[in-house]
């Protein structure tokens, strides 16, 4: 196929205040028309991968926390996921501790999607948004902070269970925040939805229709806007989805404003799964009693004999899955995160990759950017929300 | 500095220093995890603005890289020239452990801190730190630009031998 000749070549980053990190584009244009593009990744790029078979088990978890850095939870949840298939004990993790993971995912969820509406919304030129939507992600980072004790990063999963069980004054903030929160929602809503600005900004833009979405394999929001309803937690359920009743939010026309209707709606969904999180978790321990898994509590470690031994047996020595390769994935904020391990039975993974779903939903921009014009642009990597430390890793 | 029956009376240098101080302009740049945090500092709870901070998109207009996440081999030259870009006078906070020393990363691909490529002013330690943080990073700035001393007594002549 022939080139269509340029006009101009206008390079677009890596320091762009609109490109979500450091994404690289290179533009052909004639006039304000694209008619090539190239996306150039790996300003970020960490060796995260290549860091993780160097590492025990257990000291993984902290290198996932800052893949994708605005959605910890759901990063560690995938890993830990994948660890405990590989070790055979998915039955055995507390129910407790089931609920919590979700919660935190969900919460997680809310949070990184507020980023993203916060970020797309500023980008087109509509500020108060992002100040709104940093005000209500400021409630959940503090809902994190209490449980967890870290803001943005909080190594709150462990393999066989979580870090901590749920404080009352958790429970209750969280119980507050899911009260005021639909109702922000619905601020968020007035201000965009019906806008004549965000309306022709945003219709028609970026069409990525079914069938290309699931030939580039895109998934989670983009690809739910293009009419189909993977989703991982309803196809493949992990911990208690299956138990929950939530729907997953599907449009048709596949442009950057149907993908701002679909992550508008999942944060409704989250809410829901929360509340009946609430509800149905049981009261129990939050952590598998393994302690070849996972260390023992603190007050055995510094008053018992035993405990100090299997402490020490487990930092040194660490967590020895069986021979084996395992996949397990979730559905992150961006798609289906999913963790793949190969093990050769020692205490650190003999191979361990990751499946990026920023990297796979924006493999297709070059493609999708073609006959668009400059300002575009802007609309759609915003609005398929790539994050730059998943992409490069 | 003092106001006395209508006249101003000042040392011309504590004058540009407090000039300075008064108006820092950061680059909007990130490269990893403390950007976000960056963004909830300049977000509606905790508001940078009020310290006369606003963030430019391009680096000819700022005099502070606030330099926030991992440095990548291949993003070393372009922080490189965006440092050089800004106009003097010209400072640099490394924020978060990544920016100090490369973190965990300890890989073929990361830099071991901003210092490797770009004098800094001020380290903020933490993974990634509070905005509460950036606060102390900006106060402690604005202490050094109070010592600064921007007029040299003696002027040229001084400065050439």
């Amino acid at each position: 196929m022939e080139r269509e000749k340029a006009d101009l070549i206008l390079n677009m980053g890596p320091q762009h205040p609109s490109t979500h990190g450091v994404l690289r584009l290179v533009l052909e244009l004639k006039g304000e028309k694209i008619v090539n593009s190239d996306a150039i990744i790996g300003y970020v790029h960490r060796g995260v991968e290549k860091l993780a078979e160097h590492r025990k088990y257990m000291q993984i978890l902290p290198v996932f926390d800052r893949v994708d850095y605005v959605s910890a939870n759901t990063n560690e949840l995938g890993f830990v996921l994948a660890v405990e298939k590989l070790l055979g004990i998915e039955d055995k993790i507390p129910r407790r501790a089931q609920f919590l993971r979700v919660i935190m995912a969900e919460l997680t969820r809310i949070s990184s999607h507020l980023i993203w509406l916060g970020t797309h919304a500023l980008e087109l030129g509509a500020m108060s948004v992002f100040l709104y939507a940093f005000r209500e992600r400021e409630m959940i980072l503090d809902l994190f902070e209490e449980i967890a004790g870290g803001r943005l990063h909080t190594g709150y999963m462990r393999i066989g269970g979580v870090a901590a069980d749920a404080t009352e004054r958790f429970i209750e903030e969280l119980g507050k925040f899911l009260e005021v929160f639909p109702e922000k929602l619905n601020e968020y809503e007035t201000l965009l939805t019906e806008n004549r600005i965000w309306l022709s900004r945003t219709k028609g833009v970026g069409v990525i229709n079914k069938e290309t979405a699931i030939n580039w394999g895109i998934t989670g929001p983009t690809l739910r806007a293009a009419g189909c309803d993977y989703d991982v937690r309803k196809y493949y359920p992990y911990c208690v989805y299956d138990e929950l009743d939530f729907k997953v939010p599907v449009y048709q026309n596949g442009d950057v404003y149907d993908r701002y209707r679909v992550r508008m709606d999942e944060m409704r969904e989250s809410v829901k799964i929360i509340k009946q999180c609430l509800e149905k978790m049981p009261e129990g321990p939050v952590q598998i009693e393994d302690t070849t898994i996972i260390l023992p509590p603190k007050e055995e470690v510094y008053n018992t004999m035993v405990g100090l031994i299997q402490h020490f047996e487990l930092v040194i020595h660490g967590i020895t899955p069986p021979k084996g390769e395992v996949y397990a994935a979730v559905e992150g904020p961006r798609g289906e995160l999913g963790y793949y391990i190969v093990s050769d039975g020692s205490n650190k993974p003999y191979r361990l990759r990751i499946r990026p779903p920023s990297l796979i939903n924006i493999a297709i921009l070059p493609e999708l950017l073609k006959g668009h014009y400059v300002a575009d642009v802007i609309s759609i990597i915003g609005s398929l929300d790539p994050l730059m430390g998943e992409v490069d890793r | 500095m003092g106001v006395r029956e209508g006249v101003f009376l000042t040392k011309l240098e504590e004058l540009i220093n407090w000039g300075r101080k008064g108006s820092l302009w950061p680059l909007a740049f990130a490269t990893a995890c403390c950007g976000i945090e960056m963004m909830a500092a300049a977000a509606s709870r905790y508001d940078f603005d009020r310290f006369g901070v606003i963030f430019r998109n391009t680096p000819r207009q700022c005099d502070l890289l606030i330099m926030c996440g991992t440095i990548s081999r291949k993003m070393a030259p372009i922080i490189k020239r965006l440092w050089e870009q800004m106009p003097d006078p010209k400072w640099a906070i490394a924020i978060g452990s990544c920016a100090i020393s490369g973190n965990i990363f300890q890989t073929y691909s990361t830099l071991r801190g901003l210092d490797c490529i770009v004098p800094v002013d001020v380290y903020v330690p933490g993974c990634a730190p509070k905005p509460e943080a950036f606060y102390e990073a900006l106060i402690l700035l604005k202490k050094k630009i109070k010592r600064d001393r921007p007029i040299i007594v003696g002027g040229e002549e001084e400065c050439s031998t």
